[in-house]
């Protein structure tokens, strides 16, 4: 009986993440309305509560009925409901969207590490709470305080400080270390650095785009890669590399900066795979995982077996051996995911995260202020990026780094981390609001100066209209026409 | 109005303008996604067998908790491998036919062998009718796992088992124009039935000459004698486009820097061109030509011909290897020539070469699996067959399917001569010891017969003197089987 219901839940789970990935884009097709949107967005949140309760409830028939199992999804179903509440309640004209997605990608997280290791599910949900509770006030301050782009060099110094201190304990101590401990929690700074590195780099070319302006970035933002590549994070020092590329490219609009930039990070990596041994190990894994399964290719072909043997619907919650691969709570938990509920809930997954990318870069473009716009497509990037390393690095598509998948993954500063950028790029939908009012509010004023039937006549082709710019449409609180 | 509508028009445009680097960088990050989607799909489509099928892959055995374990079958039905459940649940492997199909099919105790191996995800996933499963489900009884049809031919394996008797070696039987392995007989053997009980001692033999685990027509090594002479026939016609005006006068003997090297049984053939050489198995006559042939080259046709490389087929195998080198001396090249030295080959090796060409050059890469199905017989997978690739051209092919079928009408397969079926092939006699006396008995070839396709046959007996006497009548006995359909 049992088995019957891991089995049935494998496609009854699989049904309702589908639905959820739909709605994510659905809700974004330009006939659209806003009412038709918050009805999406609704949906979306019940068949979260549902996937959360079916995944739950095999868990716990599977793990020996534990009544904790029980007690830990209430907390959980709570802690979703208040977050939820919190956000109706406070922000309301932030993206509904994000909020939901935030909370599904943290759901499918908590769901698979409970499978994985119960106690270390409880641990990533007391940073989940503790952390929500920090990043509820983020979006107030983001959509507030002024005078964050004239912070430029307080933010270098601060970002290469933290990395410099790391690199150097890291040398003291023994080859790779990456995090410090402060009182019991292991904190692994340049998890954090890449978000000042982003304010850094959105500061520097808000101020100007002339080419001495450029060269002091590029020396910045190439002492932070060098730090992280010395300090053997090499992820880390990718993704802080494609960052400033793609900054540098929008900022001055000058397409041989990027081309050059990434002309030069590829002969870099050719030359770090010749310089570092642990750069040809990830190489050699990539190519072929079997040929070298004693040695280097272990990690990779035992993700391998845990997504093939899953095939498109899954062994089912509990049913697989997701804990063969090492590193699964971290790194490999895409694996884990893909082996137990199945590869087409896997693509639902990138899909979902894709959706979040989306409208990080939407934000961007909505944005009027250079600086603003230039912070969301920094962490816009951050976040797609470190999907395409973590996923890609997990089925091989691209040879491993090492990088979590937010959101998802273990690890309390990588949750509290993504969980600042969510709540940064919530705080940018509200200034978007805030300004947008105000611009309303005074073209409001000067048509009345100009005439009041006008304004009457304008609603028609506005409904019908394809001038309505469909980007207006994207985020779930569309302002209101004020007549 | 028009006014009003040029404006906001204006305005979306240089607002899109102004977004044209932000909409590049989404695409092309979407983009990528995309790539990366396709190649998720790409592997669980064409790459994760290679995965889930590996011997690594421990998750398979976790399908048993669910399903019981579906038959091996022959292509004409026979059972060879089947589960019986009893009435308290205790669930028994069992092997109707005992140790005839022992290293084809292999063992599911102890580990994993053979089809059991390879095939053990096919066999541990149940195709049958879902509301027969949902029904399962709720009375938590098992479903029946599907069943693997073999390509093997009963009755095939069976004249290879009779005929190979008490002998230690291999038989392998396959189709040329499809790579369908038909029969696969390794002596000594085990009774799979049996083998749980029998493990202790059967490991505690760790002389790897006598395991009776070893599959000797994939993993045996032995010297090819006589039948290696195929490859030097091969590299000959390839440096001597004139190579029917080839003539040497045999004495039985030729004498070498160190070394005599004689005619098999101190034979004395007299004068003889190339295709009497070969059909006699002339080795003071291949010394001679051994001694023109370009090193190199001669390595370069043995590397295309599969030496050093991995047979592609879903055994364990061994590769075979040669040595011959620049700086090789003329006793190393004359014994490379007529397949003694250094020279190993698997069985297996020899059938895949004799399949080639037999089948005008091309290589079909060889298989077991013919289809899945569900307990109920509805198909869920078929196994197509596959070129490997041309090891030779259609004319070499062609020239050496002469050069062998005149070893059957005038030569040391006369054995073979006078059937309703056109035989072709090579026999040798490979000595793996000082002692002159003993050999391993080769005999690799082909048969055909019009509207019964053909079938190759490679037959070792290890310590069996000569292959004409000795692996030439077991041969028969499987083509007589094969054509008698």
């Amino acid at each position: 009986m049992l088995h019957l219901i891991t089995e049935l839940s494998k496609y009854t789970m699989i049904i309702l993440f589908a639905l959820y990935t739909y709605q994510c884009f659905s809700a974004l097709k330009r006939s659209v309305d806003k009412e038709e949107q918050a009805e999406k967005y609704k949906s979306q949140v019940l068949y979260m509560y549902l996937f959360h309760l079916n995944a739950y409830a095999v868990l716990y028939l599977s793990m020996d009925k534990n009544v904790e199992i029980l007690k830990f999804y209430l907390m959980q179903a709570a802690f979703f409901a208040v977050v939820q509440i919190c956000y109706s309640l406070f922000y309301r004209r932030v993206s509904r969207l994000v909020v939901n997605n935030m909370c599904m990608l943290m759901c499918i997280g908590f769901v698979i590490l409970t499978r994985l290791s119960y106690d270390h599910a409880v641990k990533q949900f007391q940073i989940a709470v503790a952390s929500m509770a920090v990043t509820m006030l983020i979006p107030y301050f983001i959509s507030r305080f002024k005078y964050l782009k004239s912070l430029t060099w307080l933010y270098a110094l601060a970002g290469i400080t933290m990395l410099g201190v790391v690199a150097v304990l890291g040398a003291v101590s023994h080859g790779a270390k990456l995090s410090f401990s402060v009182a019991g929690i292991a904190v692994q700074p340049s998890e954090f650095i890449k978000i000042i590195f982003v304010f850094f780099v959105a500061s520097m070319f808000y101020e100007s785009t002339e080419f001495i302006q450029v060269a002091r970035a590029t020396v910045i933002a190439g002492l932070h890669v060098i730090i992280l590549v010395l300090s053997k994070d090499l992820g880390a020092g990718l993704i802080f590399f494609i960052a400033y590329m793609v900054m540098l490219y929008v900022a001055t609009r000058k397409l041989y900066y990027f081309a050059g930039g990434l002309f030069c990070g590829a002969v870099a990596s050719v030359i770090a795979y010749h310089l570092f041994n642990h750069v040809r190990v990830r190489v050699v894994a990539w190519q072929d995982p079997l040929a070298v399964f004693e040695r280097e290719g272990n990690q990779v072909a035992n993700s391998l077996f845990a997504i093939g043997t899953g095939g498109w619907f899954g062994m089912g919650l509990n049913q697989g051996m997701p804990n063969k691969i090492p590193e699964v709570k971290q790194d490999f938990i895409f694996s884990a995911v893909a082996e137990e509920l199945g590869g087409i809930f896997a693509i639902c997954l990138i899909l979902v995260c894709v959706s979040c990318f989306l409208m990080f870069l939407n934000i961007a473009m909505q944005m009027k202020d250079s600086f603003y716009k230039l912070v969301a497509l920094g962490l816009g990037t951050i976040y797609g990026f470190q999907i395409l390393l973590s996923v890609g690095g997990d089925i091989k598509f691209i040879p491993s780094t090492g990088v979590t998948l937010p959101l998802v993954s273990y690890g309390g500063s990588s949750l509290l981390s993504t969980l600042i950028i969510f709540a940064i790029i919530q705080g940018l939908y509200l200034l978007r609001e805030r300004t947008e009012a105000e611009r309303l509010a005074e073209q409001k004023q000067k048509g009345k100066t100009a005439g009041t039937k006008n304004s009457g006549k304008k609603k028609p082709p506005k409904r019908k209209g394809g001038i309505t710019s469909h980007e207006k449409n994207i985020h779930g609180t569309k302002v209101e026409d004020f007549d | 109005m028009k006014k009003i509508s040029t404006e906001q028009k204006s305005k979306t445009l240089t607002k899109r303008s102004k977004n044209r680097e932000f909409v590049i960088i989404t695409y092309l990050f979407v983009g990528v996604f995309i790539m990366m989607m396709g190649y998720f799909a790409y592997f669980q489509i064409f790459r994760s067998e290679d995965f889930i099928n590996s011997p690594y892959n421990t998750r398979q055995n976790m399908f048993a908790e669910h399903v019981v374990r579906g038959e091996i079958r022959s292509s004409d039905g026979k059972t060879l491998a089947q589960t019986i459940v009893g009435e308290d649940g205790t669930e028994t492997r069992y092997y109707p036919y005992g140790s005839m199909f022992a290293h084809a099919v292999g063992y599911d105790s102890n580990g994993k062998s053979g089809i059991e191996s390879f095939g053990n995800f096919s066999l541990l996933r149940s195709h049958a009718f879902f509301l027969e499963q949902v029904l399962n489900g709720i009375q938590d009884k098992k479903n029946q796992g599907d069943n693997i049809v073999t390509t093997l031919d009963y009755r095939l394996q069976e004249a290879a088992y009779q005929a190979l008797g008490g002998n230690r070696g291999a038989v392998v039987a396959l189709e040329p124009s499809s790579g369908k392995l038909l029969a696969m007989v390794s002596r000594p053997d085990f009774d799979p039935n049996t083998i749980e009980a029998e493990w202790d001692s059967i490991i505690s033999n760790t002389d790897s000459e006598n395991s009776i685990l070893v599959n000797r027509v994939t993993q045996g090594l032995y010297p090819p004698g006589s039948t290696f002479k195929i490859l030097t026939t091969l590299e000959y016609l390839r440096e001597h486009p004139d190579y029917e005006d080839y003539s040497y006068e045999c004495t039985g003997t030729i004498a070498m820097e160190n070394t005599e090297i004689h005619c098999y049984a101190n034979a004395v053939h007299g004068t003889e061109d190339l295709q009497t050489s070969f059909a006699k198995s002339c080795n003071t006559s291949y010394a001679n030509i051994g001694l023109g042939l370009d090193k190199k080259k001669f390595a370069n046709l043995c590397n295309d011909l599969l030496f050093q490389t991995n047979l592609p087929i879903s055994y364990p195998s061994n590769q075979s290897s040669f040595k011959l080198e620049q700086t090789s001396n003329t006793d190393e090249v004359t014994q490379m020539a007529i397949g003694q030295g250094e020279t190993l080959v698997t069985p297996l090796h020899m059938a895949l070469i004799t399949s080639a060409i037999a089948n005008n050059g091309i290589l079909m890469r060889p298989y077991i699996i013919d289809h899945t199905e569900n307990y109920k017989g509805v198909a869920v997978k078929n196994y197509k067959s596959s070129a490997y690739g041309a090891l030779i051209t259609t004319e070499e092919a062609q020239k050496l399917q002469g050069f062998m079928s005149k070893v059957v009408s005038e030569g040391t397969g006369s054995k073979l001569s006078g059937q309703s079926y056109q035989a072709a092939g090579k026999t040798g006699s490979a000595e793996f010891s000082n002692n002159k006396e003993e050999s391993h008995a080769w005999f690799t070839g082909y048969a055909s017969m019009e509207d019964k396709g053909s079938i190759v046959v490679t037959v070792i007996v290890e310590n069996g003197g000569a292959g004409s006497t000795t692996a030439v009548p077991i041969a028969k006995q499987v083509f007589d089987t094969y054509f008698s359909r």
